[in-house]
């Protein structure tokens, strides 16, 4: 079982119709898993029909239990993120601030808070359009993506794989060098980096190659747009040479793109041209890069 | 010498899990005694980060000298191991237990 | 007045309305573009200006101090983070995941956790004819966005008078970052686009500036390119639209380059205009 990880250092690049590219040419072969959690856009492109469903707690946020506090305000005093305030004569949590260090819980005299998990959001197991597994996440407002919530979902998706005999597990990364990439990476067989031709899009496919680096992984690089400025174009081929990472493509520039996703279909299914067939051929060149791992 | 595995079970023919911070299991091997023992991690699940520097301090509680895993650990865990005095190797992340110490003995893993 | 532009997700074209929109208020009078990105800021691959001033942002840190230290394990147990282990007869403090909430320093019996400064990014503030730009950029391995956010606003909020048209390039997402970044603006745009990826994000995002109780707009990049879904979602729930920026491969082009698209392409002013418009009505009716 081969696990293949898509990130891209900055949004906008087109990693997520990449990946669902992929998903759809692996088929039955593949549990698809949505680790962009902050941004999880890949159900849209594959339709997903969710066959289990269930709530996700991570990290802790303080609650104050009205009936034992008496109101002396050392908690408000103690905390530095302004998350305790006084509504109607009585301490309460505003918990959007609350960072969960639990400090007022500690001096709480009387012992009326209680650090509480937090329902931070959903995750689900469902079958997609093509009849493939795939695993994805929903978070609620104000709640970040973690290492936790990432683990969890590839967790799942190595599970299923593993029980179903699957040859592949491909993710959706999320973006970012923080923890949930990290998670994210951890444990990869192979990495595809999606990036564009620009000044920014240059400099985090160099940040997001310290971390793949960093964890001694194999990765392949796919330039999307690469005609929009061919100079920045050569100078991330003259990077991927150096840093001996394989030029899986160069994708040009093309509406189908977009079009394809305003009609919820993947590139592969709504191109019939040469963007198709280079992301066709991309998908054959990484199994082959994979096996030879 | 004490060596810990990550483990995603308590055998000797158990699978290692690639992951160093989230692994599910630990096993220490004492070569002298030929004893094993493990320590089930699957608690740090809970934790949304922070994982891979607690899951170093367990190795340095567990007495581990040398740590044998897949994909190696991350900058602050990779921090605590150097101060707890604990070799990393990494690159058996698709290999049982067993074949993964055979692999350390004969020198084909890499330290990190 | 503070104006913030986010977005649901990264790569709608949020530095680039940033950037452009500045360098329109620019024409005609003072303008403050603030950099909220701060993991990432690349506002300056756009607008460059003369460094006036630089300034070190720290957060607080414990830093042990052993001589008092009896080992006794309070603090890693008051620690929810993991960013204080003990390992046998030694502390190890992990800056990046510490919150600074305090709790190891004031909690431990032997005062051997002091609070001392820890640099965790830096601040610029540029100068170009009517343009102050403000760059805050978190130092490598620094995790947490929300303290330098924080700072920044209220440097720009002591630095500039009230009525100084301010604009914040906020960080993409939904989370605690974004929220730090419009918490005080006035009014929020939001920008996306006009693709089934684009109204997802965008709802993420309305949700998120209703929780919030903020005004709002929204601005619809590289319009043409997809459908209608966004304009009537819009229309449907009176959410206005303050302007459609066509689509053109022309933009891409400019913005790989890092160069301005409102000079070279007129359509795009058309539409920045009304932006601008919208805003200083706004001004007046506050």
């Amino acid at each position: 079982m081969k696990e293949i990880v898509v990130i891209s250092g900055k949004g906008g690049t087109g990693k997520t119709s990449v990946t669902a590219s992929f998903a759809v040419l692996a088929g039955d072969d593949a549990i698809i898993a949505d680790c962009d959690v902050d941004a999880a856009d890949m159900h849209l492109l594959m339709n997903p029909e969710i066959e289990k469903s269930e709530n996700f707690f991570s990290g802790v946020a303080a609650k104050i239990d009205e009936n034992k506090c008496t109101n002396c305000s050392i908690c408000a005093d103690v905390c530095r993120f302004n998350a305790i305030s006084v509504i109607n004569n009585q301490h309460s949590i505003n918990s959007l601030n609350c960072e969960g260090c639990g400090y007022c819980e500690k001096v709480c005299p009387v012992e009326a808070i209680s650090m509480q998990e937090q329902n931070v959001g959903d995750w689900y197991i469902s079958k997609t359009k093509i009849g493939n597994t795939m695993v994805h996440a929903k978070l609620g407002i104000g709640a970040e993506n973690s290492g936790k919530l990432v683990a969890k979902v590839k967790n799942e998706a190595k599970r299923l794989a593993k029980d179903n005999n699957k040859d592949y597990i491909i993710i959706d990364g999320s973006p970012g060098i923080g923890c949930p990439v990290v998670s994210s990476l951890s444990g990869a067989s192979y990495v595809v980096l999606v990036t564009e031709p620009s000044l920014s899009g240059l400099h985090d496919l160099k940040r997001a190659y310290t971390l793949v680096k960093k964890f001694n992984l194999k990765a392949g690089c796919i330039i999307n747009k690469y005609d929009i400025n061919t100079d920045v174009t050569k100078d991330i081929i003259k990077f991927l040479n150096e840093e001996s990472i394989n030029h899986i493509a160069s994708l040009p520039y093309d509406e189908n793109f977009t079009k394809a996703m305003t009609f919820g279909q993947t590139i592969v299914e709504y191109d019939t041209g040469v963007l198709k067939e280079l992301i066709v051929d991309s998908w054959k060149h990484i199994k082959e890069l994979v096996k030879s791992n | 010498m004490k060596i810990a595995f990550t483990t995603k079970g308590t055998e000797w023919n158990s699978e290692m899990d690639p992951r160093f911070g989230r692994t599910e299991f630990i096993l220490v091997y004492d070569e002298e005694k030929d004893e094993f023992n493990s320590f089930d991690n699957r608690d740090i699940e809970n934790e949304a980060h922070g994982a891979g520097p607690k899951t170093s301090q367990q190795l340095f509680e567990l007495g581990a000298e040398v740590l044998i895993t897949g994909n190696g650990p991350g900058g602050n865990a990779a921090t605590v191991l150097q101060k707890a005095g604990v070799k990393s190797f990494i690159g058996a992340g698709e290999m049982k237990v067993k074949e993964a110490y055979e692999a350390f003995k004969n020198n084909k893993l890499k330290e990190f | 007045m503070k104006i913030a532009i986010a977005s649901g997700k990264g790569g709608t074209g949020k530095t680039t309305l940033s950037t452009n929109l500045t360098a329109l208020f620019a024409e005609t009078e003072n303008v403050v573009l603030t950099d909220l990105d701060v993991e990432e800021p690349n506002s300056g691959l756009f607008i460059q200006g003369e460094l006036v001033k630089e300034e070190i942002k720290y957060k607080m840190i414990p830093k042990w101090e052993e001589d008092a230290c009896t080992l006794c394990g309070e603090c890693q147990k008051n620690c929810n983070f993991h960013a204080v282990i003990q390992l046998g007869s030694q502390l190890l403090v992990f800056p990046e995941l510490c919150h600074s909430c305090f709790a190891c320093s004031e909690l431990c019996p032997t005062s051997s956790l002091p609070m001392i400064p820890q640099r965790m990014g830096s601040l610029k503030q540029f100068k170009n004819k009517n343009i102050s730009f403000i760059e805050s950029r978190l130092d490598i391995g620094q995790e947490q966005a929300v303290p330098l956010i924080a700072q920044t606003n209220d440097y720009v909020g002591k630095t500039f008078s009230r009525e100084t048209i301010k604009i914040f390039d906020a960080p993409p997402g939904t989370s605690c970052p974004v929220i730090e970044a419009t918490k005080d603006a006035d009014f929020i745009i939001l920008i996306t686009e006009p693709t089934p990826f684009g109204l997802y994000d965008l709802k993420l995002a309305i949700e998120t500036m209703k929780e919030l109780k903020k005004d709002f707009g929204v601005v619809i990049n590289r319009y043409g390119i997809g459908n209608d879904d966004v304009v009537d979602y819009c229309e449907k729930n009176d959410i206005p639209i303050l302007a459609k920026i066509p689509n053109s491969r022309k933009v891409a082009e400019l913005y790989s380059r890092g160069e301005l698209v409102y000079t070279e392409i007129p359509e795009i002013k058309d539409e920045l205009q009304k932006i601008r418009n919208y805003i200083l009505n706004l001004k007046i009716s506050n």
